[in-house]
This record gives C-alpha cells, structure tokens and sequence, in this order.
C-alpha cells in the first residue's frame, strides 16, 4: 500500500483526530447494516453511520484545503494507514454486541453535543459551518442512544447485564475525549476548538442522568487508555483498515 | 443599457431553471421549495453562479442535485454554470417554504414542526398531524426513516404509516 505522509500543523491535527474518529466510528455501526436486531434499528444505525461520513467528509475535505498539498478527502480516508490515523481508541473497538455498540455511540454523542454546539462558535468559519450542521446531528444521536441506554440497562436481567458489561469495557476509553496536548492547546487559544476539559462537565452532566434511569453504576476513577490520538492503535484498526480501504489497496487511484 | 438588460434576463432564467430542479429523493419538492437553493449570481466573466448547501452531513443527494441545477441551466441555453456547495449558515427546516410545506404534505409527508432546532436530550415529542387525515392521533415507529431527513410515523386513526420530515 502506498500511503501519503500528511503535514500535521495543529489545525490538519485537530481536523484530523475529528474525521477519523467520525469515520472509523461510522464504520464500526454500519457493519450492523442488514445485522441489527430489527429493522428499524438497522435503519437507525445506517442512518447515525451516514451522518457521521458526512461529517468526516466535511472535515477531510477541510484538513486537505489546510494542509495544502493538493490532496482530496479520499486520500485522507483510503490512503493512510493505522499509525496515521488519529481517531480516538473508543471509536474502533470491535462492534461487540448491540448493547457495546449502542453504549459507545451514547458516550461519543455525549461529547460529541457540547463540543460541537462550542466549536459552531468557533473563530474559524469552516469549522463553525460544520460544527453548526454536526450539532444538530449529534442532538438526534444522543436522544436516540440515550433511550436505548435506559430501556436495556432498566430492562431484562440479560439486557442489563450486557449493559453493564459493555459499560466495563468501554470506560477506561472515555479518557481521551478529554485529553489535551500542546496542538489542542493551540487550536484552543486561537480560538478555533473548545477546551477539551470545559465539555467534561457537561459530558458527566448527562451521563449520570442517564445512568440514573438505566439503573448503571458510574464506575469508579480508573486507568485511562490513550494513544489512539497520536496513532497508538488496538489491533482492531489495522483489521477495520484493511477492510475499507481494500478497494484503494487493491486498485490504487480506482474511481467510478 | 443592452448589458445591463442581458444580465437581468440570464439570471432570471438562471433562477428559473435552477428552481425547477427537484430533490431526487422527494420528487414532490423543488430545492427551491427545500430551502437548498441558496444563492443564483452572475460572475463578472458571465459565467452563472449557483449556491446550494446540504441538507444533512451525510445526504446523498447533493452530487445528483448539483448535476441536476448544471444540466438545467445549460439546458436553458445559458452555458455551464458553477456550483458551490455552502456550509454556512446551516440548513434548518424553517427555509422550507409554506408551497413546499404543502407539497410534503400532498405527497403523504408530514412536514415539519416550524421553529426547528435544537431539541431536548428527551423532550415531549413534537405533535405531528397525520399527512392523509390530518388527524393528530399519530405515534413515532422510528426516529429514522427511509432517507436522513425522515422519520417513520403511524396514524392511530386512518391506520396509515407515513414519513415525517425531522425538524432540523
């Protein structure tokens, strides 16, 4: 695979860690399509996918006119391999159950909200257009998650047993939505991305409301997992990788 | 005087011909009428140029609807027009307007609630009227629908499903 090295000033960076996390998240929910437990869930979860590639579209195709070096969205999605990536590690754990995959895409649109309801106020007008459109998005995937939260983990003994499971997996990687570094420093005194830790009161905020109804436990301050924002990846995404960006592997430059 | 009247004419038919296309996934609706048309311009070079801006992030259409507003113009005699795709401001169901919105209705659409926007994490759902009896005993089967912008309802009175188009 020939793969392109992207010049990552803080603002590429900061684009970048949010499309490939939009991406290799929606990526992770359209593999229920055709697999969820009913139709209209399956129809649900294509439709949180398609808004989600939608956004990443927006950001790739922003972080390439920034990078400038001529490259195009499906450069940036097909052509980078999993140490480039800079999605966050909750993104591409393995789809697990229905009860994983609806608890992960909760905990992202929790964050996702606030941060971009923030960033439509952004100094940046690329940025503050895609963030005014995500928001609206995210709203509807937080409501949509949320009661799905609720009615397994108040649900059967079984629901809620998977509920509280997916809920032990996927806390420790609810740390790096928050993490900073010097480029997210950067981007936020420039006044072009909100603080990572001023969406942190607001994320707990509706968290611990809805844990509240679904019966769940907040689990206890842990170890938090990180690197996935640097391109320290699972295994996972190598294998995700392989799969979806197999056309460009096999036929460099393919198009239709 | 002659210029001023020519440019006048180009882009009217512009405005015309680009209103007239319609959204592929609902036949019923212009995207003047959906509130995608945004901006029709004449550049300097005389070239037409015509704004439209996305419904979702992730909506399909908006490749075949900017084919769709190219070939209109030229098919209207005005040359290969240019057209961008604005982000800013984003698109809300309020530019829907009161024609489209009856449109929807007359094609079994329920058009959505006026002042849009954000909505509560779990608010009261929105009343919607049923778009074939106007009843307004309907229940929500499914927050997502046959495309994006869509919701799936049923009427408790006339016993009919129908899409309800999300406020947005």
């Amino acid at each position: 695979m020939t793969t392109i090295a992207v010049a990552e000033t803080p603002l590429v960076l900061g684009l970048l860690r949010l499309a490939d996390t939009a991406l290799v998240h929606a990526q992770r929910l359209s593999e229920w399509c055709g697999h969820a437990p009913m139709l209209e869930e399956d129809l649900a979860l294509a439709n949180l996918a398609l808004d989600l590639i939608g956004q990443a579209r927006a950001l790739y195709a922003y972080a390439a006119e920034a990078e400038g070096a001529g490259r195009t969205e499906d450069d940036l999605a097909y052509r980078r391999d999993a140490p480039q990536f800079r999605n966050v590690l909750i993104a591409e754990l393995p789809r697990g159950d229905f009860a994983f995959t609806i608890l992960r895409a909760f905990l992202l649109a929790a964050h996702a909200q606030p941060f971009w309801r923030a960033a439509s106020q952004s100094n940046d007008a690329t940025l503050a257009a895609i963030a005014a459109k995500a928001e609206k998005e995210a709203a509807y995937h937080l409501r949509h998650s949320g009661e799905w939260v609720i009615r397994l983990g108040d649900g059967t003994e079984e629901s809620g047993r998977r509920m509280r499971e997916a809920l032990a997996t996927l806390w420790p990687y609810t740390g790096e939505l928050f993490e900073a570094d010097a480029a997210d420093r950067a981007l936020v005194e420039a006044g072009i991305l909100p603080a990572p830790e001023d969406l942190r009161p607001v994320w707990d905020a509706t968290v611990d409301r809805v844990f509240g109804e679904a019966c769940l436990t907040r689990p206890p301050e842990t170890w938090m997992q990180s690197g996935g924002r640097s391109g320290r990846h699972t295994e996972h995404l190598g294998h995700m990788l392989a799969v979806m960006q197999h056309l460009q592997r096999a036929y460099p430059g393919a198009t239709w | 005087m002659v210029n001023v009247l020519e440019r006048e004419r180009v882009l009217r038919a512009a405005r015309e011909a680009a209103a007239r296309v319609v959204d592929p996934e609902i036949p019923a609706l212009s995207i003047a009428d959906l509130g995608v048309l945004r901006a029709v311009r004449l550049g300097d070079d005389g070239v037409v140029e015509i704004d439209i801006t996305p419904t979702y992030s992730g909506c399909p259409a908006m490749r075949l609807i900017a084919c769709e507003v190219e070939a209109a113009v030229e098919a209207a005699g005005l040359g290969r027009p240019r057209v961008n795709l604005v982000l800013a401001p984003a698109w809300t169901t309020d530019w829907i307007t009161p024609a489209g919105r009856e449109a929807l209705r007359r094609s079994g659409i329920a058009p959505p609630a006026p002042g849009g926007g954000r909505r509560a994490l779990f608010g009261a759902d929105e009343v919607v009227a049923c778009p074939h009896c106007g009843a307004a005993d309907t229940e929500k089967l499914s927050e997502f629908g046959s495309t994006a912008c869509k919701a799936l309802w049923r009427c408790r009175a006339c016993g009919e499903p129908f899409d309800y188009f999300k406020c947005h």
